[in-house]
């Protein structure tokens, strides 16, 4: 069993006690625990069984306008004197920053509600096998898949966040998620790839058998792929990856990256970066959300926020240090979004891929190639030629490439929005992009 | 050497019996304890931006019968917590019976000291440096719009305790210092990084104002690209410089002869033993015995020293790289590679420095032999698929060749190629082998690593650039 409120809570506030006594001004401490099971099968029989049960604590001292974090998974009273002394004596010697403070007090959360985070069912280690044999056997009906090897992981914790002007709270969280990845094999050539589920709830997850054969499916389909010419062509972005774009959107719209002059989004607010048709918005309140959070890693309130209004840039992301900075107030983006989702397009999926005679469909992207400086993007990819609205053959070994400034401009959504990640998108068309291949 | 079980109500003699009883019916584990602290010192944006420290004490607790390896991990290092780890351990493989393999190779021999980096230069003098860094780069002019510089330092202490009381140590230290310059022209951004470290004192790397020539190349990459134009895309040749361009060596075929892939027969390369993967005059190797480089150890995390593994020999793949659990199912022996991030994580096999050795070609024989293409210099990360053995990286620095001769200067792009074939392509390998600076650190399955690579300039005949241009 993860530790409970009362446990954490009484370590939080006897560092925070004991900070203040060694001469901090301020102090922020988070404390976790979290127990996590795991078990993998490879063709079908067990292969590793893994728990970890682990403690963390995160403390930052403030004297004055000096500033020192320290961060341990010892939590004994001796280790915590030990750092808190160390953090302080730090401190002390790291020079001033006039933006360095604890977030406003009238912007810290007040309202809890009960976001359904947290079920505390357990499930069995040779449950858990049952569970992966199921999708095993789904996945291995399809004779071209070679090899199986499915986990589910089952994640409990609990954690606390407090600061010295009076703030603590926190809540527990769970989460449980399968996955299964297929290898399959024609001739001497290879691929692999997989489907997942990952929900708040146990009883949330999509059924072992459909997640087996949905890997195996997406397996088989990448067998014998070409590599195409280099061209100028729309691309189709599944949904496994277009959620991708709006990683790169909060990266850029980060309060940091706009007060550090490294985004190319800086000074777009009240722009028209994106289709007037396109409403980009991050809600921290859905019920169950696996981005769902009261508060945000300072302890600010986190509410709806409309990122992007018919297009247009309407916030940035901001956390207390950078927003002091930029004379902003922090909105409860300190560590990130939480469910950030673009709102739903309006095309049939099936409409969208005959938009032309001939697009490009991608499944997977490799390599980190964007830059958030300049908006530069060039990535390998694979995914299918896609021929009137038709399916017509996979395709490896190519790259796209543009920049977000204008890959931002050409976005055309369909209608398929779904919850199955903390950010999501419906499967959408970028025209114009460069495909280089042979 | 830290005692790991000070304040805890258990001692070594206490331990090593649970671990034995565990262990008794089982084919191999240990109980492996990591006492571990680092440090981290930003200068961002003119300013000190963030201190931190970190302390992590765990213990992980593996046992493997035939192919199924029980763990549990735990910062609770007691009695109650290890028997209770222990009791898992033992009912995952209750209906297992395996024989403990005692035999683990010894040696006496140490790539590094027992220091901690993180105490030996105060934290006054490394602010200091990050100050100056900071003053030494904005005086190159106007142009520079950002400056973000680092120290990251590490000490880890391990101890393995295997079955019938066998105890193994080893001391790591870890430095790594960088730099990013953001240069701002004409409306134009482009950013430099650089970095150099390894496993000795931040003061190695800093002595005689060495600190300024990092700071040097970081502007000289961010300025280069000011001046790039959009990169080309399509299948073309292209020359890689030596050094830290390696990495393509490590995406394209290191991680394809990780022992696991190969037994799993994921790997595009497990039925290619003893066969031509790569052209004649290549010669790759995998060495964890090179002195203070990033990527060595003396002993891997399961106990077994290292060492250098010849991976390919003139053009034929002659080993995997094996932890314990993979060598044993493929009837060979541990090279020394079984590594993992820290006691959360279990045991993989993963490279160490991967190096491709000289050949025989000067990189201006093989500038000469393009007529068009591109000579790529530095590297941003690179990625790859296992299975289908399709690879990517990054260039941060790249140039065109027209009519043997380099031209101007060209946007970062993504290289991507096919693992398999991508060294049959190599057709020059030049003379000038050269170590990377220090700055890699190798992902798998979510696991960060510190790993080295190198490799001397080679010419390959084909690989597809990601530009832009048609």
């Amino acid at each position: 069993m993860v530790k409970d409120q009362e446990y954490l809570n009484s370590i939080a506030s006897q560092t925070i006690e004991y900070s203040k006594k060694l001469g901090a001004t301020d102090v922020n401490v988070e404390v976790i625990h979290s127990i996590s099971e795991t078990v993998n099968l490879r063709n079908k029989q067990l292969d590793e069984s893994n728990r970890s049960d682990s403690f963390a604590i995160g403390i930052t001292t403030y004297i004055n306008k000096k500033k020192s974090t320290i961060s341990s998974s010892n939590l004994s009273k001796d280790n915590i004197k030990i750092l808190t002394e160390r953090c302080i004596e730090t401190a002390k010697i790291t020079p001033n920053d006039e933006f360095n403070s604890l977030p406003d007090k009238e912007l810290m959360a007040k309202n809890f509600e009960s976001l359904d985070l947290y079920d505390e069912f357990h499930v069995p280690n040779n449950k858990k096998i049952d569970i992966l044999k199921e999708a095993e056997e789904a996945a291995s009906k399809e004779t071209k898949i070679i090899n199986t090897e499915t986990d589910f992981t089952e994640n409990k914790s609990n954690f606390v966040l407090a600061n010295s002007n009076g703030f603590i709270n926190g809540y527990k969280t769970s989460n449980f998620n399968i996955s299964c990845v297929a290898v399959a094999k024609q001739d001497s050539q290879m691929e692999r790839d997989y489907d997942f589920t990952s929900k708040r709830h146990f009883s949330d997850l999509t059924s072992p058998t459909n997640i087996g054969e949905s890997a195996a499916a997406n397996t088989v389909k990448k067998l014998d792929p070409k590599k195409i010419k280099s061209e100028k062509i729309g691309i189709v972005f599944d949904k496994k990856i277009s959620k991708g774009i709006l990683n790169v959107l909060s990266s850029a719209i980060s309060a940091g990256a706009i007060s550090r002059g490294t985004s190319f989004l800086k000074n777009k607010i009240g722009e028209e970066i994106f289709p007037k048709s396109l409403n980009v918005i991050d809600d921290p309140k859905i019920k169950k959300g696996l981005g769902s959070k009261n508060f945000d890693s300072e302890g600010v309130e986190t509410n709806n926020l409309k990122l992007i209004e018919n297009g247009v840039l309407k916030s940035y992301l901001v956390d207390t240090y950078y927003g002091k900075k930029l004379n902003l107030k922090s909105n409860g983006r300190c560590g990130g979004t939480s469910n950030l989702y673009f709102e739903n397009g309006s095309m049939p999926f099936e409409t969208l891929l005959k938009s032309s005679k001939k697009n490009l469909y991608i499944t997977e992207t490799i390599g980190h190639g964007t830059n958030l400086v300049t908006g530069d993007y060039s990535v390998g990819a694979n995914g299918f030629m896609v021929e009137n609205g038709e399916f017509i053959y996979p395709v490896s070994e190519i790259t796209i490439a543009g920049n977000f400034k204008e890959i931002f401009k050409n976005i055309t959504l369909a209608n398929d929005l779904e919850f199955k990640y903390s950010t999501n998108a419906p499967t959408l068309l970028v025209e114009g992009m460069i495909v280089a291949g042979r | 050497m830290s005692n790991f079980f000070k304040n805890s109500d258990l001692d070594n003699i206490k331990a090593e019996s649970i671990v034995s009883d565990t262990l008794n019916n089982c084919d191999d584990g240990e109980l492996y304890l990591e006492n571990s602290k680092s440090e981290s010192i930003l200068l961002d944006d003119n300013k000190i931006k963030n201190s931190s420290y970190s302390s992590d004490l765990g213990y992980g607790f593996r046992a493997i019968t035939g192919e199924v390896v029980a763990y549990s991990h735990s910062n609770d290092i007691s009695k109650d917590s290890i028997l209770k780890s222990s009791e898992n351990l033992k009912d995952t493989l209750k209906s297992k019976k395996g024989t403990y393999n005692h035999e683990i190779p010894k040696s006496n021999k140490k790539y590094y000291e027992d220091i901690n980096p993180i105490e030996e230069k105060s934290q006054n003098s490394k602010i200091q440096i990050l100050n100056e860094v900071n003053n030494y780069i904005r005086s190159k002019g106007d142009m520079v719009s950002q400056v973000t510089a680092s120290f990251l330092g590490e000490h880890k202490e391990i101890e393995i305790i295997r079955s019938n009381s066998e105890v193994l140590k080893d001391v790591r230290p870890l430095v790594r210092f960088n730099v990013s310059v953001v240069l701002e022209k004409n409306g134009k951004k482009e950013t430099g990084v650089y970095g150099i470290g390894g496993r000795q004192s931040y003061d190695e790397y800093l002595k005689n104002e060495n600190w300024k020539q990092v700071c040097d190349e970081a502007f000289r990459i961010a300025d280069v690209n000011l001046k790039s134009k959009p990169a080309p895309a399509g299948e073309m040749k292209v020359v890689l410089g030596p050094g830290w361009p390696a990495i393509l060596i490590h995406e394209a075929i290191g991680h394809g002869l990780e022992g696991d892939f190969n037994r799993k027969k994921t790997s595009a390369f497990h039925n290619l033993m003893g066969q031509r993967v790569a052209s004649e005059g290549v010669t790759i190797v995998d060495d964890g015995t090179l002195n203070l480089r990033r990527g060595s150890l003396t002993i891997d995390d399961e106990g077994t020293p290292t060492e250098n593994t010849v991976l390919i020999e003139n053009g034929i793949l002659k080993n995997f790289m094996q932890d314990r659990l993979n060598a044993r199912l493929m009837k060979t022996k541990s090279t020394g590679s079984g590594r993992r991030e820290s006691y959360k994580h279990v045991v993989l096999p993963r490279m160490r420095n991967t190096m491709m050795l000289s050949g025989k070609y000067s990189q201006d024989e093989m500038i000469r032999s393009v007529d068009k293409g591109i000579f790529a210099v530095s590297f941003g990360g690179g990625q790859v698929d296992i299975t289908s053995g399709k690879f990517v990286f990054n260039c941060t620095e790249a140039y065109e060749i027209n009519n043997g001769k380099i031209g101007s200067p060209i946007k970062g792009a993504t290289l991507i190629g096919d693992g398999p074939s991508i060294l049959k392509e190599v057709s020059m390998v030049g003379n000038d082998m050269k170590l990377d600076p220090g700055i890699g650190t190798c992902g798998k399955a979510g696991q960060g690593v510190p790993v080295g690579v190198a490799q001397p300039s080679i010419l390959i005949d084909k690989m597809t650039v990601g530009g832009t241009q048609l």
